[in-house]
């Protein structure tokens, strides 16, 4: 091979491999440093280990939010309809959390089955349905549907799914 | 009966529709006909391209100007008015509101596109002809497409006939402010800025001239772009931290990493710039990284643009619009790539430089710059990927784009110190250790005493923070004070180029040293408060004085008067509120601060509780104006270094027959 060849091979596959650690190291540390959406459903059948930061998201039931006497405690509970988690937080609610909108909180799960959440979110339009909880609303539909053998789709889910279509904005 | 039925119609919005109709035949104009007049080399074809980009310019600000007024007068038959105002809008913001959503946004991207047209036909003088027929020709390219797609897929001008709403929707109060009236058209400057410097490139690559002359013409245009990416950036995230009302000022969020990137990216590339004029180094590189720079403008385009971040089985569903800026992201990219694969091998840079250089160091800048925009394009468009797999719901946190980005811009910092006092060429480490030796010894001091002045404990993150401010600071300092020989009535003498560099590396030095200090020592503290309490943060009280209404234009309040006391001094009043905005009945925080250089108060209302109490937020914010104050600077510095005479002495009063044979060839 010509010498000259020969250097420029080298420089190039110094190249491809130095380019090649540096994307699997980058790719490594994301790897550790992404947080996966959970829908109550799978919270409650036990999926979600404990302690580990995740984001969980669904319709804050109507009627659960309990706010502490004296600071700024609250515990709510969010449902995709099928099942619901309890998700405790200190601090201020975004504008727009309410019974009945779709929120995603970002905590860990505690050995009590409660979210212990540092971030809550409500995105700053009220016709805006995060989209990973309106999958997983729907995803819980579908599986109640098909338990149900489609015949007697329970009501409630119904009523869910119908509020989530009013309020899609896409 | 129709006529009956349409007869209090305006023609209106038919005209802006006309007008944009107009603009998008001349850009096709625009396009072929200089293109084909140089490939013919004819001289009339070539000129035509100047008019034409005149009349292209003129009919898209038409359209624009149209599209304000049925804003206006509130002409609620188009649906892009009915769903983004309301008669009760105040005006500015019904102004506004025509880059407040997706058609609206995209009109005034392809009118300014059709402004920098205009300004390259008027300041391009010195350009010979037949570069300047293929610059405007390719931006009437790009032109073609853009405005083909707002047509196809989101035209403005559409209207809701025939049940014409009576009242419009509102535009979203987040926007209602006065961030949003000059944020996007800022940015959207800086992203279509690029499409000049990108053209400049593709042109040069067609004609074969890849001079010092071409990075001379490219230089101020790719700085022009810079600076309204640089002012633009700075807008949204000071936008962010007062309307968003938590106080945060960078969110890692994709829309803001989709301007961070091409901001990286475009300041490679002045660099790059630099040496491919003076030294004739670096050609192809520059030329790629022109190419980049446009490309990542475009993909922030369509990510915030396509639906794509809001959720990839939106996108899917309703694939229209995504697909077609997908499909102009390709044309552009793949287009460009193929002309550079073609081209680019016969380019040869020539020169030699030594490891220890000024070429080296900017080499490093540059490499530096891109590996930080490739890990942010890649924490951007990880989850999409997973999402389109079906792998799941993922978000990659802030922490992961810190750890990332911190170390990069650290060693940026570093390099930044040393290569703007080193040689070109080559440079002996005794000489640098001389002029620099002793920002090097006093940098660590400063960095060291600074944390212990502040809180009288180290802290690892500070001390690196301020030192490798305090080290670029006097780094530049020293630089000047060695340019005019110890005498400071010569720094206006200096070239202006020179002063404007120093001026935007100090610039960085101060945003460095805005967020380090914001980072480390804000405190916050979320408090449940009621009239006559008092809450103390640090050395300052806020008392909750009382609380009332208040009735705007469009929205009432709940409102708070908090007295602030630093220890016992009474310094200042806050007036947080919480509107709801009757049109929509939806709910905004607006926060109070108190402004001074070196800290911010910041507060605001969170939610009611029962007995008149309010969840209050409160912050204190050491250095905020600095992280802003820094980019201030830059975009002087960039606006000094641009308006150097250099780039005004005219080169070549005509096009020189031989530049024509050569680019014809």
């Amino acid at each position: 091979m010509h010498p000259q060849r020969k250097k420029r091979l080298k420089l190039i596959l110094f190249l491809v491999i130095g380019f090649g650690v540096a994307v699997g190291l980058l790719m490594y540390s994301l790897s550790q440093n992404i947080n996966l959406f959970q829908t109550p459903t799978q919270i409650a059948n036990g999926e979600v280990p404990v302690g580990r930061t995740i984001r969980a998201g669904g319709l804050v039931v109507d009627g659960s939010v309990q706010r502490d006497e004296e600071g700024l405690a609250v515990t709510f509970q969010v449902t995709d309809g099928a099942a619901t988690v309890p998700i405790h937080y200190e601090g201020i609610l975004p504008d727009l959390f309410r019974e009945g909108q779709g929120i995603v909180a970002l905590g860990k799960l505690d050995e009590h089955g409660v979210i212990q959440a540092s971030e809550v979110l409500a995105k700053h339009d009220e016709n805006y349905m995060p989209p990973e909880v309106q999958d997983a609303l729907e995803q819980a539909h579908e599986d109640g549907k098909q338990a149900m053998q489609g015949a007697s789709a329970t009501s409630s889910s119904y009523s869910i799914s119908e509020s989530i279509k009013n309020d899609g904005a896409y | 009966m129709l006529t009956e039925a349409y007869g209090a119609l305006s023609s209106i919005p038919e005209f802006g529709q006309l007008a944009l109709i107009m603009a998008f035949v001349v850009a096709v104009f625009q396009t072929v006909v200089p293109l084909w007049g140089v490939h013919r080399n004819n001289t009339l074809m070539m000129a035509y391209a100047r008019p034409l980009a005149a009349a292209q310019a003129l009919f898209l600000l038409v359209s624009l100007v149209v599209l304000a007024w049925c804003f206006v007068v509130d002409d609620f038959s188009v649906t892009y008015v009915a769903t983004n105002s309301n008669s009760a809008l105040p005006t500015p913001f019904k102004i506004s509101a025509v880059w407040g959503a997706h058609e609206g946004s995209l009109l005034l991207w392809v009118a300014l596109l059709g402004c920098w047209g205009v300004a390259v036909a008027l300041f391009s003088r010195s350009l010979p002809l037949d570069m300047l027929a293929r610059v405007l020709g390719i931006m009437g390219l790009i032109s073609t497409g853009f405005i083909l797609f707002t047509l196809e897929t989101s035209n403005p001008f559409a209207r809701t006939l025939p049940s014409v709403p009576s009242e419009g929707g509102d535009l979203n109060p987040l926007l209602q402010d006065f961030g949003l009236i000059v944020h996007p058209p800022t940015l959207y400057m800086g992203y279509v800025g690029l499409s000049v410097v990108f053209s400049f490139a593709v042109a040069a690559l067609l004609g074969g001239r890849l001079d010092a002359a071409w990075a001379r013409w490219s230089r101020p245009w790719t700085t022009a772009a810079w600076i309204f990416l640089t002012i633009g950036i700075a807008l949204g995230s000071w936008w962010a931290y007062y309307e968003l009302g938590w106080g945060g000022w960078w969110f890692w969020d994709p829309v803001e990493n989709a301007s961070l990137m091409p901001w990286l990216v475009a300041t490679a590339l002045m660099h790059s710039l630099a040496v491919t004029e003076k030294r004739g180094l670096f050609k192809s590189w520059t030329v790629l990284l022109a190419i980049i720079a446009f490309s990542l403008s475009l993909l922030g385009t369509f990510l915030v643009r396509s639906g794509v971040l809001t959720s990839v089985h939106a996108f899917a569903s309703d694939p229209e619009r995504g697909v077609f800026v997908l499909a102009l992201l390709g044309i552009c990219v793949g287009g460009s790539l193929l002309i550079y694969a073609l081209k680019a091998p016969t380019v040869a840079s020539v020169g030699r430089y030594d490891w220890l250089s000024r070429e080296s160091f900017l080499l490093m800048n540059n490499l530096l710059l891109l590996v930080a925009a490739f890990a942010i394009l890649l924490g951007t468009l990880y989850p999409l990927l997973i999402d389109f797999l079906g792998m799941g719901k993922i978000s990659v946190g802030a922490s992961w784009f810190n750890v990332m980005f911190v170390p990069v811009s650290v060693m940026l910092t570093l390099i930044i110190g040393i290569g703007a006092v080193s040689r070109w060429k080559t440079d002996q480490t005794k000489r640098l250790g001389r002029e620099l030796g002793l920002a090097a010894v006093a940098a660590p001091v400063l960095g060291i005493a600074t944390p212990l002045i502040v809180s009288g404990e180290l802290n690892g993150q500070v001390i690196l923070g301020i030192g490798i401010a305090s080290w670029l600071i006097l780094a530049s300092l020293l630089d000047v004070w060695k340019k005019c020989r110890g005498q400071l009535q010569r720094i206006p003498s200096l070239s202006l180029s020179f002063n404007g560099m120093i001026l935007a590396h100090i610039g960085v030095a101060v945003t460095v040293v805005g967020v380090t200090m914001v980072a480390n020592y804000s405190q916050e503290e979320s408090v449940r408060m009621s009239v006559g309490d008092s809450h103390t943060l640090g050395d300052y009280r806020f008392e909750f004085v009382e609380a009332g209404q208040i009735r705007g234009p469009n929205y009432h309040a709940d409102a708070i008067r908090f007295r602030v006391y630093d220890n016992d001094r009474l310094i200042g009043e806050l007036m947080p509120e919480k509107r709801r905005y009757t049109a929509r009945g939806s709910v905004m925080t607006e926060a109070a601060i108190d402004v001074t250089l070196f800290r911010d108060l910041y507060v605001s209302m969170g939610e009611p509780l029962e007995n008149g109490a309010w969840g209050m937020r409160i912050q204190v914010k050491p250095f905020m104006r600095w992280v802003w104050l820094g980019t201030i600077f830059m975009a002087l510095g960039g606006l000094m270094a641009m308006f150097d005479k250099r780039y005004r002495q005219p080169r070549r009063s005509a096009p020189s027959p031989s530049a024509i044979a050569e680019a014809t060839a």
